[in-house]
């Protein structure tokens, strides 16, 4: 039977409906007999609908999967409201008479039943009868003038009120009684399905028990009724059958008391297991559970191609990939069966027959080509990559497989940057792709060599990082000399096949390294060990810092972070449109385990004693840091003189701050120069010259001076009253008390300058927390607001609706992965 | 009305697509309009559209059913062109 659905419409069910959909009716709360088979007309009855796998339905005769459940009814022995239309009765009720249950406006009256909603006339227009003031107790008590109005009076007032006064006030769905409760329908087995645990004893759903709440107190109600039981009993089993009927719909309603479990956790009502991220909506229908997928802990391998991810075995045992059985591959697949490496074999008649060492001769024996095999994943397999939160398109990329030993996926440490992955514990998933033409797709749009440039600002995302930049810079800086033995060495060490030139006995950092680029590549630029110079000298720059390139050979420069860098990479950058992506690929790869393959035989290491100063530089810094508090100390003079310059818009106090901050910074800035000057060269120098981790900064402050540590980007002021710390004198202001922290790291803090130290690294935490918190939503609403926008061939931005939203994308419909990319600006 | 700068009684005292935010708003020709609609596969009812009662659209005397052309400055590409339907 096949229909075709023309509309939908949300009315309220009426007593009818829900006798009309019931296939049972339910008269005991009991659940089981001594047996443990469900009770007939009990809340689980068999007629409900089928939980248990192997029986069938005895209402619709279908299997486990197949029978949707039905409904029951429970006929409840005095009406209670729905919770969830108190809101609808209060408003009814105030607009209905009384006595004759007309609207209180006259037909001809436009007035609109919000107006008289708020403000009911005390007067009926139609019989005349005095309105009693309606009031609303939340949750769900009414009354009229003091007098509490009961489920069952409301509803008969209800039913009082014509069908046409009802669509006069636009009242649609239904009847207005139905809004309180007189058969109670109770919901199939299959939507509150019994968990059967381990030890054989069975564990109820939630609802079940709410069910089996509401079914025993009515029961008792109405016994009660029955004997003519004193009113007072009457009435508080009413109330108890109207909260169990309330929490049954919603457990999490102020002013009702949460209907908890045995063990103390609040029971799940229906509108819990709708409501928020994992409720129905946002939980099963916005988002579902994926199959072949996998996911674990990642570290890093450098050894692998940025676009390859290390499996660990028993994943690659598990996770499938259907591959159909043909006249050419059956010999292929009859050896993956032998050899273990197929998991399932389908036959057509669509029987899944598992592998198992004891079969798998035996389907051997039978597989024709007509058979499908679910074949576990191997090395060169394409499969998605992904780490949460996925924030932009190169936060899922498809990767090449290779089966390992171990627990965690391995990952390229060169592609963690369009992740923002780390090693300290992040997790990834893997999806295997099913079919021919997802993975042709993957391929072709999503591998990681095809999305080395960035869509954003089209500059490279992956690139080397950290020692492999130490080492390319170590390479290729200056004239390193290195014999033709030790340089096939290190080619064989990092795993590269190349042939060196003939007839040279030794070669130099820069000729090693341009064996690596492509002819045809030619470049200027400033590498990011550049000094500065007032007056750039270009080719003749005496500390190697100008990088040329011709034809493919590096002519002088160091290679460093602005060459080959994540993120900054200018000749990543440049290789696209000279070569195939390819072999930019081999070349990031390539590079990345020559430089490692070279820092580890030369070694590099660094200590605390690498920061050393000479005494006289140490003398020369304490001077500076003491003027910078001696300047701080006039200011702070003039102030308490009355004398200070106040600047424009700032008040007194604000300008002293404010002054106070900038000679103070001035100072740290002249501490760096010295240290920059006088700093003996280590592999910390190396390090802040090649741009592969730390700056100037970092070394001032382990090597002679910290500076000002700020909050709110202001001198700490927070603590005691009118002082930091009790080890100040109130109403002190000077630069020490207010975290201004003279020593090195490598020296020693003093006590009040370590906590101004961890103030701030607390300070950073909070903020760190806080604005990943604030800046992740609001990438969620301009995702959700943008995400079925997209650019057309006619350049132009469309929406779902084909509305133009702009008539040429970003205005200049220039893609910036498209076009040379330089990192000015 | 705006603040009884713009218009005096139904006098302009002053001319704001003189204004320097005020970018150059045109009326195409419906041959021009036809254009557009087709280099851009759109319908009429697909354009952004611009009320009648826009200030800009009642000094230079659109109508509901024009299409304006809208030069604006643009931050990437210098001058970007736009197109809106008058209506109502």
């Amino acid at each position: 039977m096949v229909s075709r659905i023309k509309g939908i419409s949300f009315s309220i069910l009426t007593p009818e409906d829900v006798k009309s959909l019931a296939a049972v009716r339910i008269v005991t709360s009991d659940l089981y007999d001594v047996d443990g088979y469900p009770v007939e007309g009990g809340v689980m009855d068999p007629r409900l609908g089928v939980v248990d796998p192997g029986l069938h339905c005895r209402t619709c005769g279908a299997g486990i999967g197949d029978c949707p459940g039905h409904f029951g009814y429970l006929e409840l022995a005095k009406p209670v409201v729905n919770i969830l239309y108190t809101k609808a009765i209060y408003k009814m009720l105030k607009i209905s008479c009384t006595k004759c249950g007309k609207i209180l406006s006259k037909p001809e009256d436009k007035k609109a039943s919000k107006e008289l909603g708020r403000n009911p006339p005390s007067k009926c227009p139609h019989c005349g009868a005095e309105q009693g003031k309606i009031k609303f107790l939340k949750p769900n008590t009414f009354y009229e003038e003091k007098e509490e109005l009961s489920p069952q009076e409301i509803r008969e007032r209800f039913e009082a009120i014509p069908e046409d006064e009802l669509k006069r006030v636009g009242f649609k769905g239904g009847r207005p009684e139905s809004m309180i409760l007189t058969l109670f329908p109770v919901s199939p087995v299959t939507t509150r399905p019994s968990i059967t645990l381990e030890s054989g004893e069975k564990s109820e759903d939630d609802l079940t028990h709410k069910l089996v709440d509401i079914v025993r107190i009515n029961q008792s109600l109405r016994e009660n009724i029955d004997i003519g039981a004193p009113d007072f009993i009457i009435k508080d089993l009413w109330e108890l059958l109207q909260y169990h009927v309330t929490t049954y719909f919603d457990n999490e309603l102020t002013g009702i008391p949460q209907a908890r479990h045995r063990s103390g956790r609040p029971l799940k009502g229906m509108i819990q297991r709708m409501k928020g991220k994992e409720g129905r909506i946002r939980g099963n229908l916005l988002g579902k559970r994926v199959n072949f997928s996998a996911r674990t802990v990642i570290s890093p391998d450098p050894r692998i191609s940025i676009n390859e991810v290390g499996v660990p075995d028993v994943i690659a045992k598990e996770l499938t990939i259907e591959v159909p059985v043909t006249k050419l591959s059956i010999n292929h697949i009859k050896e993956l069966i032998r050899s273990g490496k197929a998991n399932y074999a389908k036959r057509p008649d669509g029987r899944r027959i598992k592998v198992t060492d004891d079969n798998k001769e035996e389907l051997i024996e039978n597989i024709t080509s007509d058979w499908i095999i679910d074949r576990q994943l191997t090395d060169s397999d394409i499969v998605l990559f992904n780490r949460q939160p996925s924030l932009h398109r190169p936060s899922i990329m498809a990767h090449r497989v290779r089966v390992m030993p171990g627990k965690t996926f391995r990952i390229s440490p060169q592609v963690c940057p369009p992740y923002n992955a780390d090693f300290d514990g992040d997790e990834m998933n893997l999806h295997a792709l099913q079919t021919e033409e997802s993975r042709v797709e993957a391929s072709e749009l999503i591998d990681v060599k095809n999305n080395i440039i960035s869509p954003r600002f089209g500059g490279p995302l992956i690139g080397l990082d950290l020692d492999q930049i130490s080492g390319m810079y170590l390479l290729t800086h200056g004239d390193v000399k290195v014999s033709r033995k030790e340089t096939a060495n290190l080619f064989g060490r990092a795993g590269i096949d190349i042939d060196l030139p003939d007839g040279r006995k030794e070669f130099t950092g820069k000729e090693i390294f341009s064996l690596l680029l492509p002819r045809g590549l030619n470049m200027d630029f400033k590498a990011n060990c550049c000094k500065q110079c007032d007056k750039c000298i270009g080719d003749a720059c005496k500390f190697d810092s100008y990088v040329k390139i011709k034809d493919g050979h590096l002519l002088q420069g160091a290679i460093d972070s602005s060459a080959v860098g994540a993120l900054k990479g200018k000749i990543i950058s440049k290789l696209h449109g000279i070569v195939e992506t390819e072999e930019i690929k081999n070349f990031i790869d390539n590079a990345g385990r020559l430089a490692v393959a070279f820092i580890a035989r030369r070694g590099f290491s660094i200590g605390i004693s690498d920061l050393d100063l000479p005494e006289e530089t140490l003398v020369k810094v304490k001077k500076r840091v003491d003027l910078a508090e001696k300047h701080s100390n006039d200011l702070i003079e003039k102030y308490n003189a009355g004398e200070i310059r106040i600047l424009p818009g700032m008040t007194k106090s604000e300008s002293l701050e404010s002054q106070i901050l900038n000679v103070l910074a001035e100072g740290l800035n002249s501490v760096s120069e010295i240290v920059k000057e006088n700093i003996k060269d280590s592999d910390i120098l190396t390090m802040t010259n090649s741009g592969s981790k730390g700056s100037l900064i970092n070394a001032t402050q382990m090597a002679a001076c910290v500076g000002q540590e700020a909050i709110l980007g202001q001198r700490i002021k927070r603590g005691f009253f009118n002082r930091t710390l009790p080890h100040f004198r109130k109403g002190d202001l000077s630069a020490a008390g207010h975290g201004f922290v003279k020593n090195g790291f490598k020296q020693e803090l003093s006590p009040t300058e370590l906590f101004w130290n961890i103030m701030n690294g607390r300070e950073g935490l909070m903020d760190k927390s806080l604005r990943t918190r604030k800046s992740g939503y609001m990438q969620r609403r301009l995702v959700n607001a943008l995400q079925d926008l997209r650019v057309t061939t006619s350049l132009s931005v469309k929406n779902s609706n084909g509305e133009i939203v702009q008539f040429k994308a970003g205005e200049d419909g220039v893609d910036p992965a498209k076009v040379q990319w330089s990192d000015k600006e | 009305m705006l603040l009884g700068i713009r218009r005096l009684e139904g006098d302009c005292i002053v001319d704001i697509t003189k204004h320097e935010l005020v970018p150059k708003h045109e009326i195409l020709k419906d041959a021009e309009k036809k254009a557009v609609l087709e280099k851009y596969g759109v319908t009429e009812s697909q354009l952004p559209k611009i009320r009648s009662s826009d200030p800009v659209i009642e000094m230079i005397g659109a109508v509901p059913g024009q299409v304006i052309k809208i030069t604006r400055k643009s931050q990437t590409a210098g001058e970007a062109d736009y197109f809106r339907l008058v209506v109502k």
